[in-house]
Parts: structure tokens; sequence; C-alpha cells
């Protein structure tokens, strides 16, 4: 029966045809969608993960409540050993210091004077041990513009929208003015190693990527650092890892009724993460049910323009004594195989536009220049297993779900009435 | 009913409903059909004709009565029953042929056969000696859109007699036929009936029908007019076929 039904599909050009394709039409977009949501959200999320909020981050409880501003005079102190400790205690993170800081930026003219200024946020990271993950996590090789990374003390990097506001170029120099722990005014002159473009305007716009034994010096922050932020070694962030970590961290500390004692939080709980995470676990799931929903409508109709084409066929198969239920049945053994050829071929097509888009990308950068959000201009496409087999979802269950709406008309069928309906 | 009879219809009344009313098809039909019988109902539209031949096919219900088919009360049977009892025991030829347009003629006349679960084999054997019978073997792979209307109802025909059902019921076989054609395929089911010893019940009023009938049953209103069995030797049945 099934090669019978088969042959039917591959001749009746009208029962296949149309309905392959408005399955391949979803499931490549679906697809191609779920790819799409999937890099724009998981860029995102991954560069608010290595730059801010690592997969968790290790703050003193007093700069955790006021995190988003940077509060250095309430930094951890001890940072080294409290570092390594960490790294003993739990050795599957990658566990880094960091000082981020906000300040003024100055560059002088050839006589020593100001020519330009102004406000800059900044990374103090480690770039010159042995073994530093930082640059690979920045991605500071790839966002060179101009020059070349730090390789002493006393060079910065400076992002390229900055540069080119200030005309400046590798070799210049600058001052760094902020504030130290204690309060006083710091400032420590820097020479530009390079220039650098994230591909995130809210970076690009105006940042300073130093070594922080440099910004300690600047700051008086001698082994401090405002957070420790921790990377899982064997991928991106698990939310569940992150939690139980999270809870095992802080009830050591729990007794410890000090505001400077050190406090671990998620990424999930930083800067309106969770809405992030939140809506990348749940895309999957939504586009799954848009597409069905929509699919289902489009094929129910072909459905019933088809069961109207074939009601002589099921006439005949009426009176030759196949049952109702079999017909039915046969309907959504059709819808099955044409579903499933549909999110093949929809599939294939899927995954080939997300991969040009995965390697291409598609710069949003002039959408997103007064963005506040973390996230790359150059939106990619990510290819993960879900989009693989995502697509059979809405597609072969569309397909049936179609078929299964439009064939109830069957159980409605006359039999008596089947001389008369079939010598029209 | 005696022993010969597979097909025994009792005081069988059929009424629709017709808006406010009722519209009685059958009135209180006596009949029984015995085993290799080449019979036709016939009568003018509206006699009862088609009427008759749903409820032995086990498509309808009668509203009275009792029509007894192959030992089967066809008002007591379920509709998978009734499907069973259709696919396995009775054969159907329309006048409109109403063969499966995307599928080849082996096909067409291969699908009673899927719905019996016959391995591979034994289907090809029986759709090409049911395709040998109507002459059509060299067809086996053409579409019904290659054929002609004879060929299309000797078609209908194999997929009638594949499964080599005891009963036949044809509805108008030959109305959408030329004269040459018409007796063409009579001659064919004539040759079948006798060969196989299958019952065969025409729904007809082609006179070219008639002349091959060995029994004539006159329907007029609902009711049967008059039952005459035809002498063989006024009946086609006597030339070679």
């Amino acid at each position: 029966m099934i090669k019978f039904l088969f042959k039917g599909i591959l001749n009746d050009k009208s029962r296949s045809l149309l309905p392959a394709i408005v399955v391949g039409l979803g499931v490549a977009l679906t697809v191609l969608l779920h790819g799409w949501i999937t890099g724009a959200l998981g860029d995102s999320i991954e560069m608010n993960a290595s730059f801010n909020s690592g997969h968790v981050k290790v703050m003193s409880r007093a700069y955790a409540r006021d995190d988003a501003q940077m509060p250095n005079d309430l930094a951890l102190l001890g940072a080294d050993p409290l570092v390594s400790k960490l790294k003993n205690d739990y050795p599957d993170l990658d566990w880094v210091r960091r000082i981020r800081f906000s300040g003024l930026i100055d560059f002088p003219d050839e006589k020593g004077e100001t020519r330009a200024q102004g406000p800059v946020i900044g990374w103090a990271i480690d770039l010159f041990s042995p073994g530093s993950t930082e640059i690979v996590r920045f991605k500071l090789q790839g966002a060179i513009l101009n020059g070349k990374l730090p390789s002493k003390p006393g060079e910065a990097l400076i992002t390229s929208d900055f540069a080119s506001k200030f005309k400046v170029k590798p070799g210049d120099s600058f001052t760094l003015f902020g504030t130290t722990m204690d309060g006083g005014m710091a400032f420590r002159n820097f020479i530009v190693a390079g220039t650098v473009r994230f591909g995130s305007s809210v970076v690009d716009r105006g940042a300073v990527i130093a070594d922080i034994t440099d910004i300690r010096k600047a700051l008086g922050m001698e082994d401090a650092a405002g957070e420790i932020p921790g990377y899982f070694k064997d991928g991106g962030y698990n939310d569940t890892k992150a939690t139980a970590l999270m809870n095992d961290f802080n009830k050591k500390y729990q007794a410890d009724k000090d505001e400077y004692a050190p406090e671990m939080i998620r990424l999930r709980d930083q800067g309106g993460m969770a809405e992030y995470l939140d809506i990348a676990n749940a895309m999957g799931a939504i586009m799954v049910f848009v597409f069905v929903m929509a699919m289902s409508i489009v094929l129910w109709n072909a459905g019933l323009l088809g069961g109207l084409r074939r009601y002589s066929e099921f006439g005949i198969r009426l009176a030759l004594g196949e049952e109702k239920k079999h017909i039915y049945r046969t309907l959504l053994y059709e819808g099955l195989l044409i579903g499933t050829i549909g999110s093949v071929v929809g599939t294939l097509v899927g995954l080939s536009a997300s991969y040009y888009l995965q390697v291409v990308g598609l710069d949003m950068g002039d959408m997103m220049q007064r963005s506040t959000l973390m996230m790359p201009t150059l939106v990619r496409t990510r290819i993960t297993p879900a989009a693989f087999y995502i697509g059979f979802i809405p597609g072969v269950f569309s397909m049936v779900l179609g078929n299964a709406l439009a064939g109830i008309a069957i159980y409605k069928r006359n039999t008596a009435q089947l001389f008369k309906e079939l010598e029209v | 009913m005696q022993n010969s009879d597979i097909i025994k219809i009792e005081n069988l009344t059929k009424r629709f409903h017709m808006g406010e009313g009722d519209f009685t098809a059958l009135r209180n039909i006596n009949l029984a059909f015995g085993k290799g019988e080449f019979t036709g109902l016939v009568g003018p539209s509206g006699s009862g004709k088609t009427t008759l031949l749903n409820i032995i096919g086990s498509l309808d219900n009668p509203t009275e009565g009792k029509a007894i088919v192959l030992g089967n009360s066809v008002s007591e049977l379920t509709h998978k029953q009734s499907a069973v009892l259709r696919n396995f025991h009775i054969g159907f030829i329309f006048q409109t042929y109403n063969l499966l347009s995307v599928y080849t003629v082996f096909d067409n006349v291969e699908f009673a056969l899927l719905l019996q679960k016959h391995t591979v084999t034994e289907r090809q054997k029986m759709v090409m000696e049911a395709l040998d019978w109507v002459g059509l073997a060299d067809k086996a792979k053409s579409k019904p859109a290659q054929l002609s209307g004879g060929e299309c109802q000797r078609v209908s025909i194999a997929r009638a007699m594949v499964k080599r059902p005891e009963i036949v019921l044809a509805d108008e076989p030959s109305a959408n036929l030329d004269a040459a054609n018409s007796h063409h395929i009579i001659q064919t089911m004539k040759k079948l009936n006798r060969e196989l010893n299958t019952t065969f019940i025409f729904a007809t009023h082609d006179e070219k029908v008639m002349l091959y009938l060995d029994r004539i049953i006159h329907l007029k209103d609902g009711m049967v007019e008059k039952d005459e069995l035809v002498p063989e030797s006024k009946t086609k049945s006597h030339v070679s076929l």
C-alpha cells in the first residue's frame, strides 16, 4: 500500500508538489530563522559573557549591588589569592581578574598640550601572563585594525571609532584620567599599540583595553580586582551548572557578614540577561509553534482542495471495499511522506542559507549605531545540532495535521450516494 | 432461500426523506438471485434500479424488509463488515469507469487486491490474468487517459473481476459507449459470467445490454412490474463469444 501511495504522490503533482513546496519553504524559513536567532542571541550572550558578565562572576557584595556603575572603590582586595583558591576549588572554570573602569582620555598635540579629550570605558585584562586566555576571549587578534597587540607595560588598545573621531593612530600617546580606589585622582600615560574594532557599536564607540597591572597601578588597586569572572572550559554558559556553582560558593561565605566578602552571581543575574537566555531557549519552540499553525492552515486548505479533486477517488475506494478509517489513515501516511520529503528539502535549503550567513554574516551596524545593547553589528547565523531537526517538527506535523483536518470529510461521505456521485 | 440463491430480497422497502415528506424508492420488493445469473434491472429513471443495486452492494440499508447477500443481512452489517463484503465478494462497474487517472492500468486493477493483502507475486499473476480476460494485457503500463472509452470500461471490468467476486454489480456500463464497444464489453462480461460462474446484475435501459440478459426484472415506480426469464434461444448467449 505504501508503494501504491508513493506512486500516487509521484504521479500526481498537485497532490505532492504544492504541499511539498509549502512545507519546504516553511521548513527552510524555520531553519534559517532558528539559525539567525540562535546566532544573534548567542553572539550577544557570548559577547556579554566575554566582556562583562562571565559565566559566573565573583565580586564583593557591595560592588555586586551597583555592578553596572563599576564602583571600584568597593572592589575585592586580595584578589590574587582568591583567584588561586577559585582555580583550586573549581578547576572546570577559567578564572580571570578584571577591572572595568571609566574615565577621561586626553590626547596631546606635539607640544604636549591637550588636543582632544573624551570619555571612555575601559577593560583592564591580563594581557601579558603566559597562558592568559583573555586575548582569545576578547578576540583581540582578529579585532586589530591598525597596529599590534600591546607587548609591554604602558601600551594599550583603543577602539576604532574612538580613534577615528580623535584622529589617533598607533604610536600616539594619551593620558587616562580616572579615580583611584581611594577616591583620589588618577592619571597614567599610555602608548596606543593598536586600534581595534569589536563589531559592537556600544564598545567601539569609545573604549580602551589595557593590561591589568598598568590599570592597578593607575587606579591604586594593587592586589585588587573589581570582578573575577569565571568561564566554563567545556563550552558555553550552562545555567544548571552555574546555579550549582553559585550556591556552593555563596554557602561558604554565608556566615561572613562583611559587605566586602565575595559573592558569586550567574550570567543570568546580570543586566537583563535572564530575558535573553529565556528568549534564546524558548525561541525554537515559539518558531515551531508559529510555523506549525501557519503552515497547517495553508496545508489544510491545500488538503481541502485536494480532497475535492480526489472526491471520486475516495468514492471508488469506498465502493471497492476500503474502510473510511483506512482511507483516512492513508491520507495521514501521504502527509507523513510529503511532509518528510518537504522537510528534508527545506532543511537542506535552510541549512545552506544559514551556512552562507554564518560565513558571510549581515552587517547591521547602521541600524545599531545608537544601540546600548552589547551585541555584534555583524550578525551571523549559527548552525547548531537543532537546526538539523527543528524544521521536521513543523514540516511533518503541519502536513499531517493539514491532511488530518481535510480528511475529516471522508467520514461524512454517504456510501448510499456513491453510484450517483461517481456517475456524474 | 434456495441453496443456489446468493442474494435474497424480502419485503424490501426503501424510503428517502425529501423535504417535509418521504419518497419511496422501492416498495415491498421480493427477489432472489442465483449463482451465475446474468440479470438486468430494467426501467426508466427513478424506478429504483440504482437504489436496489446500492442495497445489494451493501452501500445502503433497506428501510423495511431484508436484503440477504451471501448469507449476510445487509442492514445488520457494521461499516467495516460492509466494506469487507464489498472488498472480497462484490465487484462494481460504473457508467463512467472511474479509473484512478494518476495510476497505470495495472495499478488500477491491482488496487482491489492491495486491500486483500495478497503477496506481490500473487497480485502480479492475478492482475495480468484479469487484464488477459479483457484483452488488455498489452496496455498494463498505460494510463487511463491513453485508452479509449471501451478500453477504460474493460479495465473497469478487470478491476471488478480480479478478486473473483461472487457478485458483480454494473450500473449502466454501456451508457457512455458506442454500439460496437457496448457489444464488446457485454460479451466480455458474458464470457466471464460463464467461465467463472459470477453473478452479474445490471441496472440498465440499454437494449443492447438486454439482448444478452438471461433474466430481466422490470422495475416501475419502485415495484417489480415483471420478472422474466429469457429463453436461451432468444438471447445472444448462444452466440460465440
